[in-house]
């Protein structure tokens, strides 16, 4: 029988903000344990929180990029439940009301354009850290995170396959980077991401049951876990059994997901509104502000870079991914790059020098206008195409341009036919075999040729006149 | 309104004995009895009141502020390290 998969995607974002979502605490990723905390947010009696404007800009704005609508009244709630982390006993959460709902994002997969709805984004308070290494029969705990503003963004169960749940994840990346709201680190799990998974028969109206599958903390492990949760509730099904709905943990070590016993979960929070936060009612005129004042989001510059610049939709997609690649891409377009070759350098070589030097694009050495000129010097024949691939790795390096680099090197290209000869006439005279070879048809041998030549030359004789040369003396 | 006194007593991560449970739900059942009063009031007309204080959009600036020293938020704790707070082991 064929199945379908139903996934729907629930995203937690560490907002960007300096300080907590309700006290003045900084958000400083790695300071030392239990060193940014206040009596707000470890739950001193008496206390009162008070709400971070910025963070409330940030998931307005991310609610406007992601096609929402903003509420026009919200509220806090608080989610009660123990756990150490959770110094007050419960969450401030949204319950009713959250601040966006009744949105969509697109992805795009084997050229297709694919609609995922956006449920609602609320925001919320971080938790803090447990810490099992090392601390023997105890856990330690570290409340440092309690209280960062967190949005969770959470889908429709539109997303049918791992691969569609990887797209949607990479493109709420991209927004949630290009707005500035999220660094989109899931390593450091500034962006954490929990699945819902069923399947059904293929035609079936009604969802089968779903299991929850957590702890998916990087980027990687998102198509694997789904692959591995949708592959074990299929065999149940085919066997007969029934799917528990239950949550589940993504164990990345052994590469499966594990049923977590529902000891820790009494599933019944008692949401109520929050007494201690007044209710919110944005004002229409500052959201307009917050609209008029988003960046062109990955799609609408994707499309741009299509019809704009005529690159194919991969890359303009690649290109989009970040804003920082888009904006060095076209800076070296704006310097007289031609954009086909300026996307096959960046995609190519720099993102190979990029990764090998584990730097990112923003701290790249290399300036987009030293790639517009050294394009310019391949297109008028002063390097070949072989030695700027040296060239660029030495600009890369260097922080030189290419002209300089070539000037330094001697890495001008041979176009000089009589120079060409020579080379070309002493590869012929001491290959007397392989000569006999392409004479008695063997034409893959002219590589060989070329490929001489152009040692003795090293990489620098003009490839059109040494080809034309070549075939000459060798026929 | 029915309440089990088993359900409420886990999830406030209390253990009650046979005759403790008895003596609460009795006194839960004349708590609830005594509310149920409201019901008796028409406010079918009425918006449902989450807040008594008629404020909206009570908000600061994005400004960081002095936290505690270690020292002092850990102070209370019943059991810390130097560093973290101390609890029992949560996983096995």
């Amino acid at each position: 029988m064929k199945y379908e998969v139903v996934i729907g995607l629930e995203v937690h974002a560490q907002m960007l903000t300096d300080t907590k979502i309700f006290c003045g605490c900084s958000t400083k990723f790695g300071s030392g344990p239990n060193t940014q905390t206040c009596p707000v947010c470890i739950g001193m009696p008496g206390v009162l929180p008070v709400f971070n404007k910025k963070a409330l800009e940030f998931v307005i704005r991310t609610g406007l990029a992601m096609n929402c609508d903003i509420s026009a009244y919200s509220r806090f709630a608080r989610k009660n439940y123990f756990y150490p982390d959770l110094p007050k006993g419960y969450q401030i959460s949204q319950y009713e009301h959250p601040i966006c709902e009744h949105g969509h994002i697109e992805i795009v997969l084997d050229d297709k354009i694919r609609r995922i709805g956006i449920t609602r984004i609320h925001m919320e308070e971080d938790a803090g850290k447990n810490i099992h290494e090392g601390a023997g029969n105890y856990s330690f705990v570290d409340l440092n995170r309690t209280g960062v503003p967190l949005m969770e963004i959470v889908s429709e169960p539109d997303i049918r396959s791992p691969e569609e749940a990887s797209e949607y994840m990479k493109k709420i990346r991209a927004i949630l980077r290009y707005l500035g709201v999220c660094d989109g680190n899931m390593e450091e799990g500034s962006l954490r991401c929990d699945a819902n998974v069923s399947v059904r028969p293929e035609g079936q109206n009604e969802f089968g049951t779903r299991a929850e599958v957590k702890n998916i903390n990087s980027f990687r492990f998102v198509e694997k876990a789904l692959e591995y949760e949708i592959k074990r509730q299929i065999k149940r099904v085919e066997n007969g059994d029934t799917i528990i709905q239950e949550t589940r943990l993504w164990n990345s070590a052994k590469g499966v997901t594990e049923s977590m016993r529902s000891k820790e979960e009494a599933h019944d929070y008692r949401y109520f509104p929050e007494p201690d936060l007044a209710p919110i009612i944005p004002d229409r005129a500052w959201i307009d502000e917050i609209k008029s004042s988003l960046p062109e989001l990955p799609d609408a510059k994707r499309a741009r870079f299509v019809s704009g610049f005529g690159l194919p939709e991969y890359d303009a997609d690649l290109l989009t991914s970040e804003r920082s690649l888009a904006g060095w891409f076209e800076e070296a377009v704006g310097a007289g790059g031609q954009p086909k070759a300026v996307s096959n350098w960046i995609n190519g070589e720099l993102s190979r020098l990029l990764n090998d030097t584990n730097q990112t694009i923003d701290a790249c050495p290399l300036r987009p206008e030293h790639l517009a000129d050294m394009l310019k010097l391949i297109d008028n024949g002063t390097i070949s195409g072989k030695i700027a691939k040296t060239v660029f790795k030495e600009m890369y390096v260097s922080g030189k341009d290419a002209e300089t680099i070539v000037k330094e090197k001697g890495l001008l290209q041979i176009s000089d036919e009589s120079a060409i000869e020579k080379a070309v006439d002493d590869i012929i005279a001491n290959h007397p075999n392989e000569v006999e070879r392409f004479r008695a048809g063997e034409e893959k041998l002219l590589g060989f040729f070329v490929g001489q030549v152009m040692k003795a030359t090293k990489g620098k004789a003009n490839p059109k006149i040494l080809n034309e040369l070549l075939k000459k003396k060798l026929t | 309104m029915k309440i089990s006194i088993e359900h409420l007593a886990k999830l406030a991560r209390l253990s009650l004995r046979e005759e403790e449970k008895e003596l609460f739900v009795g006194q839960l059942d004349s708590v609830l009895t005594y509310m149920e009063k409201l019901n008796e009031l028409d406010t079918g007309t009425i918006e449902p009141t989450s807040h008594v204080i008629s404020l909206s959009n009570v908000t600061r600036e994005d400004m960081p502020e002095a936290s505690l020293s270690r020292e002092e938020a850990l102070a209370n704790a019943p059991g810390h390290t130097d560093k973290f707070y101390r609890v029992p082991r949560i996983i096995e």
